[in-house]
């Protein structure tokens, strides 16, 4: 069962700082110098991560804003590719459901599960099989046929989340997309995760939400300044990242209490 | 579970209906956004074609038969080869929503865009038969060859700049001004709204030194007359492996940058 389907072997990921060098202008003008300032001027988003996950399991993942969680999981999508180090992925991943406009904002709510469907590798034919079941789940209604510019962010999660839960994925990612689903949406989906949990679907989610990870994930990752801090039992790694940052949490406390029976 | 792939492992029947959806994707969104639609891409050569047929027919008086057909035999392509070039470097900026979040391959994007292009030019092929039978011409059954190899020539030559453009101008945002200055220019350095006979017989040899020259002149003639010059078409037929193999070596060396520049 302790199958790794993700496996990051000292991982390395640096973005490029070179926007100023965009222009043709610049790029002829500096040319010499430009070549040696874009590779020496790199920012390192994420530095030297070494983790499994296994088959069938939650994994969560947490830090403070740009510490590289949305880095990581591009990584396991195989969008961005790894500066140095190593990523093997064993299994059919998901898009990665992030916030903002999912895929064509002209395109209607029917059209883009279509082309979602079929970006993940599924044909037109085995979409169709499932098209009224995910339309059902979203609970769009008629704004299934409006185009998705007009959707609500709840919207558009709901939106994202019916179509890459509905099409059998063996590595589902989500990139903090629960939290803007209301109350009764964050419930299906808390179910739906469960059922995945039992038919051994692995998931990778990041969120803020603490507690959230605490309750839905087995293990969970803790990234700070870039580089790995903690790994382990999720509610362990919750307990010491919120033990970090107590002094902050104090004043918060109250606020988290009150949304402490939805949240994911 | 069903056994469906994901990811990278993709069968042919989903690479097919990739292709589709993005084709029509391209065609649902230009027509969504415009009432006329259909009648830009007929309409827009069309009155070009009035407005040439006024500064040099009528005002300079230049000396071709039937000049509104030899107008139009050339601003049908040209206009196809002109707003697939011009709108290349902006393709994967428009598409980064699903380039930062899906691992694709990538390079079915520019291709979906081409074919849309080359869609709208089969649309306007019914105005030019039309038009041929308005001069009392019947469209030559040579067009049965003709077309598919002029097509496919200028399919590849449209690819391969596509994909040359549309990589490049992620890095370097220049390449979209740059690119309707050369459409621009080019279009005046191609024998479209003059014959290639009206070209002074020293620079003649030049002809094929301009990719898009031997293509448009095999255009023309085949529409309005049913002839190919095979020279030409060897001639296009070279430019346009030329510009794939750049295209595609420059899309394969940054291509997995992408993501990390939208
Ligand atoms: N495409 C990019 N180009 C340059 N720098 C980037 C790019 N994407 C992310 N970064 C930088 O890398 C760092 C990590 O970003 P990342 O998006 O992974 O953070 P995060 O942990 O997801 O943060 P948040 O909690 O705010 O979502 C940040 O400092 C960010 O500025
Ligand atoms: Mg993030």
């Amino acid at each position: 069962m302790r199958e790794p389907v993700v496996s990051f072997d000292g991982v390395c990921k640096s973005y490029p700082l070179y926007h100023h060098v965009r222009g043709i202008k610049h790029l002829l003008f500096n040319f010499p110098r430009n070549l040696k300032a874009m590779k020496s001027m790199q920012y390192e988003a994420i530095r030297g991560i070494s983790f499994d996950v296994y088959r069938g399991e939650q994994f969560g993942i947490i830090g403070h804003n740009g510490a590289g969680k949305s880095t990581t999981l591009g990584l396991i999508a195989g969008v961005l590719k790894p500066t140095s180090g190593r990523v093997v992925v064993r299994g059919r991943i998901s898009p990665l459901l992030s916030l903002g406009a999912g895929f064509h904002p002209d395109l209607s709510g029917r059209e883009n599960v279509m082309l979602n469907g079929i970006l993940m590798g599924l044909t037109r034919r085995e979409i169709l099989e499932k098209l009224d079941e995910i339309l059902d789940f979203t609970e769009l209604g008629e704004f299934i046929e409006r185009p998705i510019r007009v959707y609500s962010s709840g919207m558009l999660a709901r939106l994202g989340f019916s179509v890459v839960a509905h099409l059998d994925p063996e590595i589902l990612l989500i990139d903090e997309v629960l939290g803007v689903g209301d109350i009764r949406f964050r419930q299906k989906c808390a179910k739906k995760i469960r059922e995945f949990k039992r038919s051994g679907v692995t998931m990778v989610m990041v969120s803020h939400s603490v507690d959230g990870i605490a309750r839905l994930c087995s293990r969970a990752m803790w990234i700070e300044n870039h580089t790995m801090q903690m790994i382990g039992d999720a509610k362990e790694v919750v307990a010491a990242y919120q033990a970090a940052n107590a002094d902050e949490a104090d004043a918060s406390d109250p606020v988290n209490e009150d949304f402490a029976g939805v949240e994911l | 579970m069903k056994a469906i792939d994901l990811g990278n492992h993709r069968s042919l029947e989903n690479y097919r209906d990739l292709l589709i959806i993005l084709v029509q994707k391209e065609i649902k969104v230009r027509y969504k956004n415009n009432v006329l639609g259909y009648l830009w891409s007929v309409g827009n050569p069309l009155m070009f074609a009035v407005v040439y047929f006024f500064a040099f027919k009528i005002i300079m008086r230049v000396r071709v038969e039937a000049y509104p057909l030899v107008l139009l035999a050339g601003l049908f392509p040209w206009q196809w080869f002109a707003n697939s070039v011009g709108s290349s470097p902006k393709i994967f900026v428009a598409g980064s929503s699903i380039i930062k979040k899906v691992n694709f391959p990538r390079h079915i994007i520019p291709l979906a865009s081409v074919l849309n292009h080359m869609i709208h030019f089969c649309f306007s092929l019914p105005v030019i038969i039309v038009l041929l039978l308005f001069y009392d011409k019947v469209p030559p059954l040579s067009w049965l060859y003709g077309m598919p190899i002029q097509i496919g020539v200028q399919l590849m030559m449209l690819y391969g700049i596509s994909l040359l453009l549309a990589s490049l101008n992620l890095f370097v945002r220049d390449i979209e001004p740059l690119a309707s200055i050369i459409i621009q220019m080019g279009f005046f350095f191609t024998p479209i709204i003059y014959t290639e006979d009206l070209i002074p017989e020293r620079f003649q040899h030049l002809i094929p030194l301009n990719p898009a020259a031997p293509l448009m002149i095999n255009w023309r003639n085949l529409i309005l007359e049913g002839t190919l010059n095979f020279q030409y078409v060897l001639i296009s037929f070279g430019y346009g492996l030329l510009f794939l193999a750049l295209g595609y070596s420059v899309y394969k060396k940054l291509a997995h940058r992408f993501a990390e520049v939208l």
